[in-house]
């Protein structure tokens, strides 16, 4: 089997060299772009509410065990059951049992990067339940039988035509490459899904400690019909999503759309407290909220790295990031790619397997400048590199830096260096860019940068002589103190 | 141990050390730093600005609206409300709709003349999903992002406002609030003794961009929305 590394390095190859690719996303991406500018520029100060967005997130890491038993303890005061999952397998086991013990045949999905995370539909698929994605990038992907591209826009990599292609293949029926024709036919199959469904999956956005809710944010109304029709419901939370008070929402919701998709607010936002209540029409008879923990404990025992929890799931670091838009999402062979992915999968998987994600990066910062909650996602890369090569150090990068030292700290040995350097240009033109050239895996797709004729230096010296020789030929001396 | 006091053993422990943050503004509510003021949770001022006034907020909805596609339509009276129900009637040729029976939307649909489908007290899905409108009250109306509020007990469950493809929504014009955090104080001040079992922010007609970041409506919810405020 190939390491993480090796495809991630193998894919990348390929998928930078594409240009239909690339065009895709830049277009989808500059659409995200103007939008979310929009918006933002309506906040009556954008930069304060991502800074009291950091705070109040902080302040909820930072007591989280208490939060998290207050969540619990409404939560169940309403007649719902909350499972607490320390590792994936646990969660995994968790929802199975209950989907046998109510003997579930079909099981519709809204979706959930937890779930993703967990590689849940594995699970209940292999045990024989049938399992429909029903957010409609979500059934894309489902239907091709790969993993989500993007964790908010699962299926930007495609066009129109291959979705028409896959809907005429996997359901035989696509009239025409319209979006709207092919909304209209998921829209057609999953009605039927959800009217069938015995059980109903859903991820959530924010656990609400103050009210014992889950806030699920979407524009589909997909997760609104999951958590309505079938007759049990089941939520998997990431510990890391409480909110202390369910007036933040006011706040948090906002500018997860803002920063996410660059709406105000997204179609449905919607907060679920328990299963149906005495008086209540209709709603599943049973509520599971499943609390995952799965290293996030982890991420929070790393005093530097613990702002990586602030994280709301909102893309918004991804759809900045360079590296992202060329190598694209499933690149990173991880349910998180982009930045925050390069940021927690090294805790989520471990370093060792992981740490080409940090090292592909330009530390560019556009992440952290984009973040709603203000993590320091670059500086957390730089964390991780420096943690990686203080677990396994590399002797050649030692020795090389070791040599750079002694020469930056020889001036003769520096002006000699520079002078080798220059000469060895010249001779590099011959071989350039090919397999002979020791450059090559810079060179073969990207310029060398050309050292300076001059050195500043020198120039410098250069022109205090000019300067010197015409003021004393005008007849000035040096201007004194 | 059981697993919840496994996991929060490991969060006590991992709480332990202090955070060390490069950038980090100073740490409010640092671990065990129960002195620490809560975050400010005044957000108002940080959020778009809405004007003071009911015609303000009229304004405001109205704009929100257009942009997402929400039919809004500002009635003078109970009258006129009927009248724009009777429009929709024939527009689209409604054989039958679903309701609750609440105070407003009761005398205004039986008005219609149409088979009904009650909601209240347990309904065949299937059934519903026939209907060719769901017709509701709300909470409240958020003027600041032209949203409508609703619970499983204000309008007739969870299902009647997202099932049909055309939600109409009958409104007062005391549930026009300003902005999301007055939203959220109202349902605190209405709900808190005893909560529903689900609140939700409609804010536009179901929509998707899921092929080619294309806007299309009704992706799985209504393909239609329309708020007649009296």
């Amino acid at each position: 089997m190939t390491s993480p590394a090796a495809a991630f390095k193998q894919h990348a190859r390929t998928l930078t060299r594409d240009l239909r690719h690339r065009h895709r996303i830049q277009t989808a991406l500059g659409k995200y772009e103007v939008k979310r500018d929009e918006m933002k520029a309506r906040f009556q100060d954008w930069e304060g509410a991502r800074q009291a967005a950091a705070a109040i997130k902080s302040e909820a890491i930072h007591h989280l065990d208490r939060y998290l038993e207050e969540f619990a303890a409404r939560l169940e005061a309403r007649g719902a059951k909350v499972h607490w999952a320390p590792h994936a397998e646990a969660a995994r086991q968790i929802i199975l049992g209950i989907c046998r013990d109510r003997g579930a045949r079909t099981i519709v999905k809204s979706k959930a990067m937890t779930a993703e995370e967990i590689h849940l539909n594995d699970t209940l698929e292999q045990a024989g339940f049938a399992v429909v994605e029903s957010d409609l990038g979500e059934f894309i992907v489902q239907l091709r039988g790969e993993p989500p591209y993007h964790i908010v826009f699962p299926a930007m990599h495609l066009t129109r035509g291959e979705i028409r292609e896959l809907f005429a293949r996997e359901l035989g029926d696509a009239p025409s490459d319209s979006p709207e024709e092919l909304t209209m036919v998921a829209r057609r199959v999953l009605r039927r899904k959800y009217l069938e469904a015995d059980v109903g999956i859903t991820g959530a956005n924010f656990a609400i400690a103050e009210t014992g809710m889950i806030s699920v944010t979407e524009n589909e109304g997909n997760a609104r019909l999951t958590a309505a029709l079938p007759r049990t419901m089941i939520t998997l939370v990431g510990i890391e999503k409480v909110l202390p008070r369910l007036a933040d929402l006011a706040l948090f919701l906002p500018l997860l759309a803002t920063a996410g998709a660059g709406q105000l607010l997204s179609g449905y936002n919607t907060l679920y407290g328990g299963p149906r209540q005495p008086g209540e029409p209709d709603g599943p008879e049973e509520f599971h909220v499943v609390l995952l923990d799965n290293q996030r404990s982890t991420i929070l025992a790393d005093s530097e790295q613990r702002d990586a929890l602030h994280c709301i799931r909102c893309g918004a670091c991804l759809n900045v990031c360079p590296i992202f838009r060329h190598v694209g999402g499933q690149t990173y062979g991880t349910t998180y790619p982009g930045p925050i992915g390069a940021v927690i999968t090294p805790h989520l998987r471990g370093l060792r397997a992981w740490q080409h994600l940090p090292f592909a990066s330009s530390l560019c910062g556009a992440c952290t400048e984009a973040c709603p909650v203000k993590i320091d996602l670059h500086h957390h890369l730089l964390q991780h590199r420096r943690n990686a090569r203080t677990q396994r150090p590399i002797w050649w990068e030692k020795l090389a830096f070791r040599l750079f030292v002694g020469v930056v700290n020889r001036p003769a040995l520096w002006r000699l260096s520079l002078a080798l350097g220059r000469l060895g240009q010249k001779v590099h033109g011959l071989v350039r860019g090919t397999r002979l050239d020791p450059a090559y895996a810079w060179t073969q797709t990207r310029e060398m940068p050309r050292l300076a004729p001059q050195s500043f230096k020198q120039w410098w010296r250069q022109r205090s002589a000019n300067r010197a020789g015409r003021d004393s030929a005008e007849g000035r001396g040096p201007v004194g103190p | 141990m059981n697993p919840r006091d496994t996991i929060l053993a490991r969060i006590r422990e991992a709480l332990r050390a202090p955070a060390a943050r490069h950038n980090a503004p100073a740490p409010s509510a640092a671990a065990g730093d129960e002195t620490a003021a809560p975050p400010s949770r005044s957000f108002t001022g940080l959020l778009p600005r809405v004007g003071p006034g009911f015609e303000d907020w009229v304004a405001a909805f109205a704009a929100a609206s257009r942009e997402l596609r929400t039919e809004f339509v500002l009635c003078e009276s109970e009258a006129q409300v009927r009248t724009e129900l009777i429009r929709l009637r024939d527009a689209e040729g409604w054989q039958r709709v679903a309701a609750h029976a609440g105070p407003r939307v009761k005398p205004a649909v039986e008005a219609l003349g149409l088979p009904v489908w009650w909601t209240d007290g347990g309904y065949d899905k299937h059934a519903l999903e026939q209907c060719d409108a769901g017709l509701t009250e709300c909470d409240a109306l958020v003027a600041q992002t032209g949203t409508v509020v609703v619970t499983s007990t204000s309008a007739g469950g969870r299902a009647l406002n997202v099932l049909p493809p055309h939600h109409v929504v009958l409104a007062g014009r005391e549930q026009l609030v300003p902005d999301l955090p007055a939203a959220f104080a109202l349902l605190a001040e209405r709900y808190a003794t005893a909560w529903p079992s689900m609140i939700s922010f409609i804010t536009g007609p179901s929509r998707t961009g899921d092929i080619e970041r294309i806007l299309v409506l009704g992706a799985h919810g209504p393909k239609k929305l329309t708020v007649l405020l009296a």
